[in-house]
């Protein structure tokens, strides 16, 4: 039966600008149906049974390597990880030459995050397997966005029309741009706030408003996402300093109060408390940040699955 | 196409069924029903509700989704996956006897697929099948308890079991298999 069937179009899921509304409600709605899996006593589906996926990790990861490693153990496939230290990458292989390697043994998919932009891009057309951008540099970490719209859609009901402000560093954030694109494909409205320093040029191009003023992003708000300091890409002075950044911008239960009374704080990890988020707002009954982790499982699941592809539309009785 | 069952038929045969599952069971204790997604969760309500017009007794139902054990899941390299649906079984099924429900029975693949999923959720004390048609052409070793009506087929033809709650009218028509499917 087609109507019983559906695909992602291409075996790779790099970034969330190539996705169509419609690719990204069933990657949403398939996250649902596995969510009920991680729910269960024997918490394990036999789907990618005999499938391999590597999880190629060039920058350290501990919430999203243990969370791509925990859906594709759920999913019953065979997993290897390869952390970069103790990799030949430190006796100076190249990305292509690294993945060529893997791919003479033969895996299905790759889960890789690297530091440089577009680096995924590269491995997928060099590879067989279908790539899964665990996050490159500063462009796109397409399954954050998904977990974080998968939660707003959890507790909302919808996306559709939806007030989600974004405070933080949006120039060297993926995840910003991820869920920017996937907010504004699916119709709701995103106000990003922070320092013009930490703000990508030509942001307005990518259908948000911006402004610098938290109280104008979060009034009103039906979600407020707060996006992490990064400590490491600090050296360029782009504001005077922690404490100060936390005066001007830091979520504050004061600051929370001017959202919708039902608005969801969110976070994509790890947080830096007492400079973006007040420790009362994070650990608050409005905050789904460990809800989120839960859901990264859950969408994981579905991207693996998807992209896993086989079984065609026939429907066996 | 050929009508095999129409609305009235369909509803005889599922309140013999329920009759039947109350004579074998000796009543309803321990029981629960389970269907399969997507026609067998409607015909596991009907079942249910049936049950309580007999007994008395409310029987604990829920829907089964297999998508995720299928044997044919990832036999090319890329293709469309089936879409997954939630599984929704909210009671133990350890010690119980479960009654599972689908539509039509023809290779049996299904329902092995159906059983490795169940006994994911527990060990109950047994498994009973009920199928509204029996089409034939097992290629496993299954068979079903309860029958709502056995057709001959070839293997050329479909069988289309509508239910109001799914498709807004209950049938059962046998049509001639457009081109190589089924």
């Amino acid at each position: 039966m087609s109507d019983n069937a559906a695909r992602l179009r291409g075996k790779d899921l790099l970034g969330i600008a190539d996705l169509t509304p419609s690719e990204i409600s069933l990657i949403l709605d398939t996250a649902e149906a596995m969510k009920e899996v991680s729910a269960r006593p024997i918490k394990k589906v036999p789907a990618l049974r005999g499938k391999t996926v590597i999880n190629l990790f060039y920058e350290p990861s501990t919430r999203t390597r243990t969370s791509f490693e925990v859906a594709e153990k759920r999913l019953s496939a065979d997993t290897l990880n390869i952390a970069i230290a103790t990799s030949s990458v430190v006796k100076g292989e190249t990305l292509i030459d690294t993945a060529l390697n893997l791919e003479a043994m033969s895996p299905d998919l790759i889960v890789m995050r690297h530091a440089s932009s577009g680096s995924c891009h590269l491995l997928a057309r060099t590879c067989r397997a279908g790539i899964v951008n665990a996050g490159d540099g500063m462009h796109e970490h397409p399954t954050q966005g998904l977990l974080d719209a998968f939660t707003i859609r959890e507790r909302k009901g919808r996306l559709q029309g939806l007030k989600v402000a974004i405070v933080g560093d949006m120039l060297h954030s993926r995840v910003f741009r991820s869920n920017v694109y996937l907010l504004a494909k699916m119709g709701a409205e995103v106000w990003a706030c922070g320092p013009p320093t930490l703000m990508p040029a030509g942001i307005e191009q990518m259908g948000v408003h911006a402004t610098t003023s938290v109280e104008e992003a979060v009034k009103d708000a039906d979600a407020v996402m707060m996006l992490r300091i990064q400590l490491e890409r600090m050296e360029g002075g782009f504001f005077p300093s922690l404490r100060e950044y936390f005066q001007v911008f830091g979520m504050t239960p004061e600051r929370v109060r001017l959202a919708k009374p039902d608005a969801i704080i969110m976070h994509p990890g790890p947080m830096n408390r007492g400079v973006e988020i007040a420790s009362e707002v994070a650990d608050g009954p409005a905050s789904v940040i460990l809800d989120q982790v839960a859901n990264g499982v859950a969408v994981r699941m579905a991207v693996l699955y998807l992209l896993a592809g086989g079984g065609d539309d026939e429907t066996a009785a | 196409m050929p009508i095999l069952m129409d609305s009235e038929r369909i509803s005889r045969s599922l309140t013999r069924i329920a009759h039947e599952i109350v004579e074998r069971n000796r009543g309803v204790g321990d029981l629960a029903l389970v269907g399969v997604r997507t026609r067998g969760v409607p015909i596991a309500r009907r079942l249910a509700a049936s049950l309580r017009e007999i007994t008395g007794v409310e029987v604990a139902t829920g829907a089964l989704d297999i998508t995720l054990y299928r044997d044919d899941l990832m036999k090319t390299a890329v293709g469309p996956q089936p879409i997954v649906r939630r599984t929704e079984i909210p009671f133990s099924i350890d010690d119980r006897h479960i009654v599972l429900v689908d539509d039509v029975l023809y290779t049996g693949r299904t329902i092995r697929a159906a059983l490795d999923a169940l006994i994911d959720f527990g060990r109950p004390k047994t498994i009973q099948l009920v199928v509204l048609v029996d089409r034939g052409h097992r290629e496993l070793p299954i068979k079903a308890d309860y029958v709502g009506k056995n057709v001959p087929t070839s293997r050329r033809e479909t069988i289309h079991v509508r239910l109001a709650e799914i498709d807004g009218r209950d049938d059962v028509t046998l049509d001639q298999a457009e081109g190589e499917r089924a």
